[in-house]
């Protein structure tokens, strides 16, 4: 089956017991057992629940590995892959990586004994001269945030594995529908499911999909020894977004490249960082990785401060202005402010967080509504 | 405390959204921009009753029909934004949302006729849609009248001083007859008579029947809006004049839906217009596969010019939705049936318009205790499926529909 077929079906087979097209929600935190010491399919359900199961089965067909994991949030995603290191271990993290993973890098783990390099993914050379012998985990965005940048995964997956380092690889910008980070040779794809897989900004989720079975159940034990897994609801709510991923992530693309092109022609803007521009320096890359389909971020610089900046983010009327991405509603963002804020002044200075940075994410509606929308924001921010 | 936010009216949506696009109007149109909490998405609010600040606050309220919730049953803000947001997709001035497509109409009818009056209705039409008219309504004294589907002047024919509403589906269930929406509104309107549309199956992104001077759309909300399969809900949409005695009913009878359900309304209308462009494109790929397959009689689809009503389709409609209807050659109802079994992807079951396909044969499903008289009478016959493509992978749903029609 293809993609979108997948996406529909698997995890979300009928349910046998009354025949339901869409599988009941099952809110029990226990199960009966069979007997006292003899232990059924499900016992508890922070060790695995029927409702995040299935949706743990539909990702990780989509991502094509052969075991996923629902956590409460991308950050606790992200904290049980990094919970497979131990004092004295270290880190090679991307430059262009999320503010939380940054803050949980640099402000959590350190407090584990465990240190973090910081260098440039989308430069493979930088990025494995910052190997060191203690190196066990390479972590990488497959589209940076914010800059956009493109890492090769391909050849950062084979270094890190001729250190013995494992690659974790954050696809939440490109979601299994424009790449398969496994397919090329990453050993842990993480996502913030409340993106574009829910796609509906309401369901917080992560998730980490795997293709090694041995990494599966380390991180299923931590998983379930450290609790901070996806309850039903949600999972129901995740599982039903993922229906219309591929549409949506799609449209929401098409849209996107429509915008940045458009985006690019206007005299008020500076830069436009989208991967799916030829100028932009990691397009190729994306062309092979991505299948010729570039995502719907879209983060651009205007020619003003961060006064004038801030202006055009609090001046749309369809963008809403607010963290957060790849839902059907579009949003907008000054990642300095907001998305990166967590980063060290100098930090931002050193890997281009700049004041006139926006950051978009382009929702579900109709091309030309938003292209008036940031027509007339630009226009009166800038004003 | 709290200040009173005054819930945006269908007026209230900016301007900008109503020029908006159809998919702009799914993810924005109906809400208000500034939610509470500031969230982006609007809160599931279950209260089944609403309190006031004093009783003074109370008397203020009735005597000054303050926009605010008083009681459940008499509507919740879940509902209003959702009524909103179908009023804005069907260029209506209102909507009821009932909690089934049966109970909207149900809604309708029973606000609007009283005994001795008449209706007339096209015979195409969901079989309990039929029910209803014939054997209950005819309980309170309503006479029902079917004429042929698209028979004009039969209805016209049919039309007298007691008639009070003509009703038509377009398109129709399962023959996906396309009604002339502009001589229906027309005919109506000459006879000074109400119109209603079910439009279940065409969906407010293929055709606004409003648009052409009918007076009432009605929608199973359970199909195509809901889209995911996992909410019963119905819908009238008209003007606010004409609604305001179905509302007040409604109000008493208490066919409301529920927060829960209302809530994943509002969501799968988000993707309302995305996931219909694709029921578009599936349900005219696999009319094409089908119409040209050795072992296929016949296909009803509006959108093949085969199809006796495909002209005044192509005219009206933006696509011809995701249902198909279709006659396995030489086949008995047991042949039949090994096909509907034999597809991998679709599953068997009633219903349409969700993302997952469906398949039925509908003299099983829905005709099975009906005489072959009746049957044959209706347009039922053993070889006739009905499938009702999702959004999967068109290839895959036409693979799928090769190797059951092989096997």
């Amino acid at each position: 089956m293809k993609f979108r077929t997948r996406s529909i079906h698997v995890g979300a087979e009928p349910d046998p017991a009354t025949g339901a097209v869409v599988p009941p929600i099952h809110t029990a935190t226990t199960f009966i057992q069979p007997g006292a010491g003899e232990w059924g399919k499900f016992d508890y359900s922070r060790s695995g629940s029927p409702t995040r199961n299935q949706v743990e089965k539909t990702i990780a067909s989509l991502e094509g590995g052969v075991g996923a994991l629902l956590y409460a949030s991308g950050m606790a995603a992200t904290h049980g892959a990094m919970m497979l290191l131990k004092a004295g271990d270290h880190v090679v993290a991307g430059s262009d990586i999320y503010g939380g993973t940054y803050r949980l890098l640099h402000k959590i783990l350190n407090r584990s004994g465990i240190d973090v390099t910081l260098a440039p993914a989308h430069d493979t050379q930088a990025f494995q001269a910052a190997f060191q012998a203690n190196t066990k985990m390479a972590w990488i965005e497959t589209i940076g945030n914010p800059l956009m940048t493109i890492p090769d995964i391909r050849a950062i997956a084979d270094y890190s594995h001729s250190r013995n380092a494992l690659l974790g690889i954050d696809n939440t910008f490109a979601t299994p529908s424009l790449v398969r980070p496994l397919e090329w040779g990453a050993d842990i794809v993480m996502h913030s499911a409340t993106k574009y897989l829910g796609g509906h900004s309401d369901c917080l989720s992560g998730a980490l999909v795997v293709g090694d079975e041995q990494l599966f159940k380390d991180l299923y034990f931590t998983q379930n020894a450290t609790g901070a897994v996806l309850g039903p609801f949600e999972s129901f709510l995740l599982g039903r977004g993922i229906k219309t991923l591929d549409l949506r992530v799609r449209e929401q693309s098409r849209t996107a490249m429509l915008i940045a092109r458009w985006l690019e022609q206007h005299p008020k803007i500076k830069r436009v960082l989208y991967p799916g521009l030829e100028e932009h320096p990691g397009h190729e890359l994306a062309k092979k990785q991505m299948a010729g389909v570039y995502g719907a971020m879209i983060t651009f610089e205007v020619d003003g401060d961060l006064e004038a900046t801030k202006r055009v983010c609090q001046a749309t009327n369809i963008f809403g202005l607010a963290v957060s991405l790849g839902a059907v509603e579009s949003l907008i963002e000054q990642p300095a402010t907001m998305s990166h804020a967590s980063y060290a002044a100098a930090d931002k200075v050193r890997f281009g967080i700049t004041d006139g940075l926006i950051r978009i994410s382009v929702g579900l509606e109709d091309p030309e509504d938003l292209q008036a929308d940031l027509m007339q924001a630009i226009d009166a921010g800038m004003a | 405390m709290q200040t009173q936010k005054v819930e945006p009216t269908i007026d209230d949506i900016p301007v900008p959204l109503r020029v908006a696009g159809p998919s702009t109007q799914c993810v924005h149109a109906g809400e208000a921009r500034q939610k509470m909490a500031d969230a982006i998405t609007d809160a599931i609010c279950c209260s089944s009753t609403y309190t006031f600040e004093s009783t003074k606050s109370v008397i203020d309220f009735i005597e000054q029909k303050q926009p605010r919730e008083e009681y459940g049953r008499y509507g919740s803000p879940n509902e209003k934004v959702v009524e909103r947001k179908l009023a804005a997709l069907d260029n209506g001035e209102d909507a009821i949302v009932f909690a089934s497509g049966m109970a909207a109409a149900v809604g309708l009818y029973m606000a609007k006729l009283n005994a001795g009056d008449e209706i007339v209705f096209f015979d195409q039409c969901y079989h309990r849609s039929r029910e209803f008219c014939s054997k209950h309504l005819a309980r309170f004294g309503v006479v029902t009248r079917q004429v042929p589907t698209g028979d004009f002047i039969a209805m016209e024919a049919a039309i007298n001083s007691k008639t009070k509403m003509l009703v038509s589906e377009s398109p129709t269930n399962p023959h996906l007859t396309v009604i002339d929406l502009e001589q229906f509104a027309a005919l109506g309107k000459e006879h000074k008579v109400e119109t209603m549309i079910d439009a279940t199956l065409a969906s407010p992104y293929n055709i606004r029947p409003l648009d052409y001077g009918v007076d009432y759309v009605w929608h199973s909300c359970t199909k195509y809006l809901g889209g995911h399969n996992d909410l019963l809900a119905g819908s009238i949409v008209g003007s606010k004049e004409k609604l305001e005695s179905v509302r007040n009913l409604r109000g008493i009878m208490g066919g409301i839906n529920s927060a829960h359900n209302l809530y994943l309304l509002e969501r799968g209308l988000k993707t309302f217009a995305l996931r219909m462009e694709r029921h578009n494109q599936n349900g005219q790929a696999i009319a094409d596969f089908l119409i040209k397959h050795p072992r296929i009689q016949h296909v009803y689809y509006p959108g093949l010019s085969s199809h006796p009503t495909h002209d005044v389709a192509k005219r009206s409609m933006r696509g011809f939705g995701g249902l198909i209807t279709f006659l396995v050659k030489d086949a008995d109802w047991r042949k039949t049936a090994d096909v509907v079994d034999a597809c991998r992807i679709s599953r068997i079951g009633p219903s349409l318009g969700g993302v997952e396909s469906l398949i039925e044969q509908p003299l099983v499903m829905s005709y099975f205790n009906y005489p072959p008289e009746q049957r044959a009478q209706f347009g039922i016959p053993d070889n006739m499926i009905r499938m009702a493509c999702g959004i999967e992978d068109t290839q895959d749903l036409i693979d799928d529909l090769a190797q059951a029609l092989d096997s």
